[in-house]
């Protein structure tokens, strides 16, 4: 053949589809969720130290820009969660006495033992 | 409703253009009629120099997969009354080379089907005369949806890792290997696992699933992928902690 | 340039991968090349719904089996090919599932089995209602794993090479870049499957344009039995697309514009609430198409913008047995009527279907030129006879397939690779006017499609469901005609890459061989006989036709009809009774 002709891959590909954009953000979420995890370890490690170190690090998180960072990185992590649940179907084939559990049921699990884990982490944080 | 639509339709003629131009045409706009209808339309009164697929014309042969509106669809199974008043884009398949007109080279898929040992791999077959391998129904429901695969290549054309890494071997393959991993008669899992599990194979997908959205047939090729990953992902830490015993 | 293989195979479907796996299982040192103008699963077998027919039930018999299809082929068949078939049937469908076709099964786990049109018991096995594609994939993804196997995918065999009676190879274009080759063989298996584009309503791809018949005939073969042409009772209207005789072995009913269940007005039983094997719907395809031009007559079908209807019933099989057996129909009617089957009634017509008669061979597939095979639809063994009953296509291919191939390997093997030159010049002939008939047809003026639109006009109106002298001497006229002005037959596209235009003008011309065929005879026959019906003679003629049409191509380029007794073995010719 005289020429075969390769459509060339668009520097900004993830912007041609919602789908695409939905991914890469996804994809980007596990930064934002790698961030709670540093911002997490540094929190225990301030309280470790003392409340006069756990006061500065209070303080510190109360800044604007700190807060605005966790704010979006909660929306993030937000997102990582509903998609990863929503996918989890396609990954868990489970059957119960012959018959697949229906994908909402899964999905249904999943938000259950979320809201059950956070429940328990809030009753004992706020008690 | 009108009486005609505009399909714009990529054209590309190696031996004159560097790129696809795109190209006007006006066909009728009949109520049955499907885009394909329209292209052949084309072909037929208007113009004859254009080259595309086709064959059964009821979605089960998977020939005329093209891009439509931007989306890959079975030309034979939308219809223009969806596009109206149009008009309506035709493009090849994306990631794929194009040789001409709306036509891709599939060469790539033809390659790497066979790595993947679509095929049943049994030690021992058993003669013809002793009987059918008895297979339930259920153990049938196991990997069915994963053998309605035609073929069309809409989910490598979806697959965006496909168009980055065009070593991946893709959801289709991934998902026929699948299919014979999941069937009972079948021995072969240990011998499709080194290619499934390299790196070209399951993980290169990152669970984009557009390949499962594109799929006209409800394979769900990224079911098939993500389920693999647990399987492989057992095995390899089997593997680990028990590494001298038979899988 | 010229290649060799020990055998070559054109057609990548059901019955060319078949005889492809065969040739390699019976001599692993030959190297068999599959030529196809598509990608295998893309071949026509893959449209196929209903099912394969091969007895499995132990209060079924092959003497039932046959006797089902000899009454079914109104005595045509040779009866010593369907004993053959009947026995291998079974053991070829079993070797499928050995391969992993995934055919529907009993709660137990073994095959299941269905009813089926003019079947006495329950003999068609199935995979859901997608039975050919599964079967076609599950031999095209076997038959990667036989390295003996070469494919020319998107390919284009445009001559057979043969010298001296015998045949040497192909003349064939890759598609892709308009490279011509020639490609010598010792042996070669036609298996192109038939020619259902030669009528503008048919439930064929665009590929089925006959290719291999005229191949064959072109070079010196005899063709068989082609006035006989399989009209299937239920295709959807516009499209033509196949609604598989399982929806009626299911238990659906045809009822005309009252609702009003005709088939028992037609000597085909009595209605039932079930299905009744070999009654009413389950009646053979000839019948029941004949039934519904005599309704159209009596004014009782359903006037559409796309031709009269009548209506396929399913509503009492309810969602469950739909969605279980008829997953694909209800797709069909979905997405090209909008009609649900579960709510609604489905339009139907009689659609040109199947093609009984092909290229002639035996039982071993061999046909009238030395080295030269065939099998498949493109074949005429005979086992279907004036009308092929449903779901004996698909084991064809596999028994025929598999018995070409076997044929050709051996044949293969003891001649070597010797190939005369006179061959190659003939290849380089082809060569050069190849590449002079795209020139000339270059400074063309008609349009391809108008031809081939009025070629198909030409087939319904002379040789339908019912002809006549009259009507075939008209058609027979009328492609005369248009031969002359595909002369003239112009093309756009003069490139090399992937010109379909020029594969558009090499089938057109095939298929107007194939047609004159067609004409020819059924113009000879005098009789009515399953598929073909003459008002003019409208008996069962046994005593000057219980034969085979052969028709040759002359060197003056008309055809001549000869004729070929039946052979007859256990079942002498008697009434074929359906509903009694």
């Amino acid at each position: 053949m005289s020429g075969t002709y390769q459509r060339p891959v668009a520097l900004f590909w993830w912007l041609e589809r919602r789908s695409y954009l939905l991914f890469v953000l996804r994809e980007l979420s596990s930064v934002f969720v790698a961030w709670f995890v540093v911002f997490l370890l540094l929190l225990v490690n301030a309280i470790s130290d003392g409340a006069a170190s756990y006061e500065r690090f209070a303080n510190w998180s109360g800044h604007w820009w700190v807060v605005a960072i966790n704010v979006i990185a909660m929306l993030f992590v937000l997102l990582h969660s509903v998609t990863w649940f929503a996918l989890a179907p396609r990954a868990m084939v489970i059957k119960l006495r012959g018959t697949r559990v229906p994908p909402p049921a899964i999905v249904a699990g999943h938000y259950a033992a979320w809201l059950l884990l956070s429940a328990i982490v809030a009753w004992v944080v706020l008690r | 409703m009108a009486d005609e639509i505009t399909l714009e339709v990529a054209r590309y003629r190696p031996e004159l253009d560097s790129e696809p131009v795109m190209e006007s045409f006006q066909v009728p706009l009949r109520e049955h009629w499907a885009v394909l209808d329209g292209l052949t339309y084309i072909k037929d009164q208007l113009d004859g120099t254009l080259s595309f697929r086709w064959s059964c014309r009821m979605g089960i042969c998977g020939s005329c997969g093209m891009t439509v509106n931007g989306e890959p669809q079975l030309t034979c199974a939308t219809f223009l009354t969806d596009y109206a008043p149009g008009p309506v884009r035709v493009e090849p398949l994306r990631n794929f080379p194009v040789i001409r007109d709306l036509v891709v080279d599939i060469g790539d898929f033809m390659d790497k089907l066979p790595t993947v040992k679509p095929w049943i791999v049994r030690d021992v077959q058993s003669p013809v005369e002793q009987g059918e391998y008895l297979q339930t129904p259920e153990q049938l429901d196991e990997y069915k949806q994963f053998s309605m695969c035609i073929n069309c290549m809409l989910c490598y054309s979806a697959c965006p890792v496909y168009s980055l890494e065009p070593d991946f071997i893709g959801p289709a393959a991934i998902a026929l290997a699948q299919r014979y991993n999941l069937d009972s008669r079948d021995e072969g899992a240990s011998e499709r696992l080194g290619v499934l599990s390299s790196p070209e194979g399951i993980w290169a997908c990152t669970f984009v699933g557009e390949c499962s959205a594109a799929c006209p047939k409800g394979v769900d090729p990224a079911g098939a992928i993500q389920r693999y990953k647990l399987t492989a992902a057992t095995q390899a830490i089997k593997g680990l902690l028990m590494p001298r015993s038979r899988r | 340039m010229t290649r060799f293989h020990d055998v070559i195979v054109i057609g990548g479907g059901g019955a060319g991968l078949r005889a492809a796996i065969a040739v390699a299982e019976t001599n692993p040192a030959l190297r068999v090349a599959v030529i196809s103008k598509v990608y295998p699963m893309r071949s026509h077998t893959v449209s196929a719904e209903g099912g394969a027919a091969g007895v499995a039930a132990p209060d079924d018999s092959l003497d039932e089996h046959a006797y089902d299809t000899v009454s079914g082929s109104d005595w045509l068949c040779d009866q010593d090919a369907v004993e053959a078939f009947v026995a291998e049937a079974p053991r070829e469908m079993l070797r499928l599932e050995h391969w992993g076709c995934p055919w529907s099964r009993q709660p137990d786990g073994h095959i299941a089995v269905r009813a089926f049109g003019g079947m006495k018991k329950m003999r068609t096995w199935f995979a859901a209602d997608r039975t050919g594609f599964h079967l076609l994939h599950t031999l095209f993804q076997t038959a990667l794993s036989y390295s003996d196997i070469v494919r020319y995918d998107e390919w284009y065999v445009t001559k057979l090479l043969v010298d001296d009676g015998r045949a040497y190879g192909v003349v064939a274009i890759e598609l892709a870049t308009g490279r011509i080759e020639t490609i010598t063989a010792s042996a070669v298996i036609v298996c192109t499957g038939g020619c259902g584009r030669v009528f503008p309503f048919t439930t064929n791809a665009n590929i089925k344009t006959g290719d291999g018949m005229a191949l064959a005939y072109r070079a010196g073969a005899a063709l068989k039995d082609m006035e006989f042409v399989q009209y299937h009772p239920t295709g959807l209207p516009f499209t033509g697309i196949l609604i598989t005789e399982a929806a009626r072995a299911e238990g659906g009913w045809l009822l005309n514009k009252d609702g009003y269940r005709y088939l028992q007005d037609y000597d085909l039983g009595t209605p039932t609430q079930e299905p009744v094997l070999r009654n009413m719907e389950l009646g053979p395809r000839d019948r029941l198409s004949q039934a519904f031009v005599h309704e159209v007559e009596k004014g009782r079908t359903i006037d559409t913008p796309y031709g009269p209807v009548v209506n396929l019933d399913l509503r009492h099989l309810g969602a469950k047995l739909i969605d279980a057996k008829l997953p694909f129909v209800r797709e069909l009617c979905s997405k090209y009527q909008n009609i649900d089957p579960v709510t609604e009634l489905v339009p139907v017509r009689p659609v040109v279907h199947y093609m009984m008669g092909g290229v002639h061979t035996d039982i071993r597939g061999a046909t009238s030129l030395e080295g030269l095979y065939a099998a498949g639809e493109v074949a005429c063994v005979s086992i279907n006879g004036a009308n092929r009953l449903g779901s004996n296509s698909l084991p064809e291919c596999l028994v025929f397939g598999t018995r070409a191939g076997r044929a050709a390997a051996v044949f293969a093997g003891r001649y070597g690779a010797a190939v005369p030159s006179a061959v190659i010049a003939q290849g380089r002939d082809e060569e050069r006017r190849l590449t002079q008939e795209l020139t000339r047809h270059s400074e063309g003026h008609e349009r391809i499609a108008d031809i081939r639109t009025e070629m198909q006009t030409t087939m319904e109106n002379g040789a339908g469901i019912y002809r006549d002298a009259d009507s075939l001497v008209k058609a027979a006229d009328r492609l005369e005609e248009l031969r002359l002005r595909y002369e003239h037959a112009a093309i756009d596209d003069h490139s090399k890459d992937f010109n379909t235009e020029l594969i558009a003008l090499l089938e057109l011309g095939f298929m107007l061989d194939v047609a004159q065929s067609i004409i020819a005879c059924a113009l000879r026959r005098e009789e009515s006989r399953g598929a073909h019906q003459r008002t003019d003679f409208p008996a069962r003629d046994d005593e000057r036709f219980l034969a085979h049409s052969l028709v040759r191509r002359q060197p003056d380029g008309t055809s001549q009809v000869t004729y070929l007794p039946v052979t007859i073995t256990r079942w002498p010719p008697g009434e074929r009774v359906y509903g009694r």
